[in-house]
């Protein structure tokens, strides 16, 4: 008897897996590094400086990353403990404590070894970011580099670009970024090669192209991709292996995959009820069941400001200018960073203009008790957004790694009351319109 | 005749209530929660059709709710205690458009439409302070049972202050208060008022609007009722035991509306 054809080949479900390989191979080489004694720089999701550091060839560590990787792999409390047993209270941020485990454990982690940092990159986008550094710093002597990203921190008082004080705060970028190429240059040994930076911005460009692209596929109905669960495996390639020709490939291909889903008007749930935003940092001890408590009901989060801030600003999808590299990355980072931290601290008028390009139902706020810099103004945000908008909204508490503050009966009974309300919101609206 | 019912799978105690034409109440039971949910679901409803004087096989439809609802088996239909609640409380107050609820270990306070649609709902915080269960153990601490609770807090005379809300501290509260020589009816009544304090200001957040409906275990504790009455002014309480049997009626009166829309669905 014959063979059947083969079935055609499929690109659906092809950025989902090829997402989830290209994270583990780099921490497979991030291991072959530890193993091997070499360094390494460690950067932040909001704002990496990934193409400056490649220039020298130095492998990066995300440690959010690495955190979230042990709460989603339900070992965080481990982890959690041991940095608690060493002193740190319950309060500090789950991800620093997460990494000082990975770091008294001499870089052992569920996805293998991390490498020592020769080198920390940070920016002021996250003030945790600062004390963090310090703890590498102790530890290991990590030479530290801030870069002070100019930002009011206020709505409509920022620097406009084609100003004179957005030319001077770009000028103030860019001395720094020049400062941080000669530390690189005294670390590694090796010259700064400007056409290599070219190249670096060139991909980053694809990628921030694309990343523009894949969250404006969203607004169209059904939604083509979870912004909690499939939006989370993007953004670890983003970071990951931002600046690169492979993450450049990757996000070209995702673009592709999710056009044709939408396209075909293929969606994520079965049935699309409910189009929800998701303000916060997700909840990785229980990251699939949280989704669920929404799905469940036919919710689906189409956008969120996770995928703004946690992708450090790359939603705008700035170009670099790659005839004049340097300047162009200071002007891009700091509108990148600076929007990262307006869609943490501003909130609210994010997700006002999210609710009207994507027709959003509701609004889930996810507070979490180790992050006050995006959890301290979100009821604030949430009064001033309900005063504007007749929204349906939630406010569920829990944290992004510490399983302890998670309550998943006391989040479901509200998720429920939730869905309840919408459902009761749209036969008014139902009777309203029929009579 | 038909005839629904609702079941409330509480934290402390299940309740069912068996309802005729979603008005009138037929039967009802009620029994500690437990660890068995899908047995003691049953064992209520059971009982409740007993009282009833009508066969399981005569309920047209059930609706589970509370926090055990996804383990009633035989339920049609779950829904969450603040949609039933506001269906119980609206059957008997028809005005209702806040509806206080304290169990055995949440608080919610929920604002309601002029057709018994929640609008606006918090609830308490994670832990159980602030709920039913911070009395009870605050009375366990000084030796009374709970259905002591009542009687002990009507012969204070002076509540004492209680700073804190948290059931797992409130033993060293106690203590400390008694080593004080404070009288136990003092601390019990301190407890119901920083109980209360915690209510109202949930209340608040919801933007409450009168007329107030409380529900709930706790409310049948008549200090409770009027320490809430002099916050708020004036408030619903439903008659004896009912106070605690509301999230079971609103159940039922919602499984009455939804037998009668099959009902009307099949006629088409």
């Amino acid at each position: 008897m014959q063979k059947p054809p083969p079935a055609p080949p499929t690109i659906l479900g092809r950025g989902n897996a090829e997402g989830a390989k290209l994270v583990r191979r780099w921490f497979e080489e991030l291991d072959a590094t530890a193993r091997a004694g070499g360094p390494s720089a460690y950067v932040f999701v909001m704002g990496s400086f990934a193409e400056v550091l490649r220039c020298f060839d130095l492998p990066l560590v995300l440690p959010e990353i690495n955190s979230i990787q042990t709460a989603v792999r339900h070992v965080a409390h481990e982890y959690l403990n041991e940095a608690e047993d060493y002193g740190f209270s319950p309060d500090i941020c789950g991800y620093v404590k997460a990494d000082v485990a990975v770091q008294l454990r001499r870089g052992e982690h569920p996805m293998g070894r991390i490498p020592r940092p020769a080198l920390a990159v940070l920016t002021n986008a996250c003030n945790t970011y600062v004390k963090w550094a310090e703890i590498w710093e102790r530890m290991h002597k990590t030479r530290v580099f801030t870069l002070d990203i100019p930002g009011t921190r206020a709505a409509d008082r920022k620097s406009p670009p084609g100003s004179s004080s957005f030319e001077n705060d770009r000028r103030y970028v860019e001395g720094q970024i020049r400062e941080l190429i000669a530390l690189c240059e005294e670390i590694t040994g090796k010259k700064f090669d400007i056409d290599r930076l070219r190249r670096h911005l060139g991909w980053s460009n694809e990628m921030n192209e694309a990343w523009a692209r894949i969250l404006e596929l969203n607004r169209g109905k059904p939604s083509v991709f979870n912004a909690l669960t499939d939006g989370t495996i993007y953004l670890g390639v983003s970071n990951a292996l931002r600046a690169t020709e492979e993450g450049a490939r990757y996000f070209r291909e995702l673009a592709e995959e999710l056009a044709l889903k939408r396209a075909q008007g293929i969606g994520t749930v079965t049935e699309e009820k409910y189009r929800l935003i998701f303000v916060g940092v997700p909840c990785y001890p229980i990251f699939r069941r949280f989704n669920e408590l929404f799905t469940e009901w036919g919710g689906s989060f189409v956008c969120s400001t996770y995928l703004w801030f946690a992708s450090g600003g790359a939603n705008r999808g700035f170009r670099f200018d790659l005839d004049r590299p340097i300047e162009s990355l200071a002007e891009g980072s700091l509108l990148s960073v600076r929007d990262a931290m307006d869609s943490m601290f501003l909130n609210d008028r994010v997700t006002e203009e999210m609710i009207e390009e994507f027709g959003i139902d509701g609004v889930v706020y996810h507070p979490i008790k180790s992050c006050r810099t995006v959890s301290t103004g979100l009821a604030d945000g949430r009064r001033a957004l309900m005063e504007r908008k007749d929204v349906a909204t939630l406010f569920l508490e829990s944290d992004m790694m510490d399983r302890r503050v998670v309550s998943e009966a006391q989040m479901k009974n509200r998720a429920d009351a939730f869905f309840e309300g919408l459902a009761a919101r749209r036969q008014r609206e139902a009777a309203a319109a029929g009579g | 005749m038909i005839v629904t019912a609702g079941i409330d799978v509480g934290s402390t105690y299940a309740k069912a209530v068996v309802l005729a034409d979603g008005q009138r109440v037929l039967g009802r039971a009620m029994a500690r929660t437990g660890f068995k949910l899908p047995e003691v679901s049953r064992k209520v409803f059971s009982e409740a059709c007993a009282e009833a004087r009508v066969q399981e096989s005569d309920i047209r439809y059930t609706v589970a709710t509370g926090f055990g609802r996804n383990q009633v088996p035989f339920c049609d239909v779950k829904v969450t205690d603040l949609t039933a609640a506001a269906r119980g409380c609206f059957l008997l107050f028809p005005n209702t458009r806040t509806v206080l609820d304290i169990g055995g270990q949440t608080m919610k306070a929920s604002r309601l439409d002029d057709e018994a649609k929640v609008r606006s709902f918090r609830l308490n915080d994670k832990c159980a302070a602030g709920t039913g269960a911070f009395i009870e153990k605050t009375a366990r601490y000084m030796g009374f049972d709970t259905h002591e609770i009542g009687p002990l807090a009507a012969t204070s005379k002076n509540a004492v202050p209680i700073s804190g809300v948290c059931a797992v501290f409130a033993e060293s509260e106690v203590i400390n208060h008694l080593s004080q020589g404070c009288a136990p009816a003092d601390i019990m009544h301190g407890a119901i008022v920083s109980l209360v304090n915690r209510a109202v200001q949930l209340m608040k957040r919801v933007r409450m609007e009168p007329e107030h409906t409380l529900v709930g275990g706790i409310l049948r504790f008549p200090t409770m009722v009027e320490e809430i009455r002099k916050e708020l002014g004036d408030a619903n309480v439903p008659p004896g035991e009912m106070v605690q049997f509301m999230s079971a009626l609103g159940a039922a009166v919602l499984g009455y509306r939804r037998a009668m829309k099959l009902a009307q669905a099949a006629r088409a």
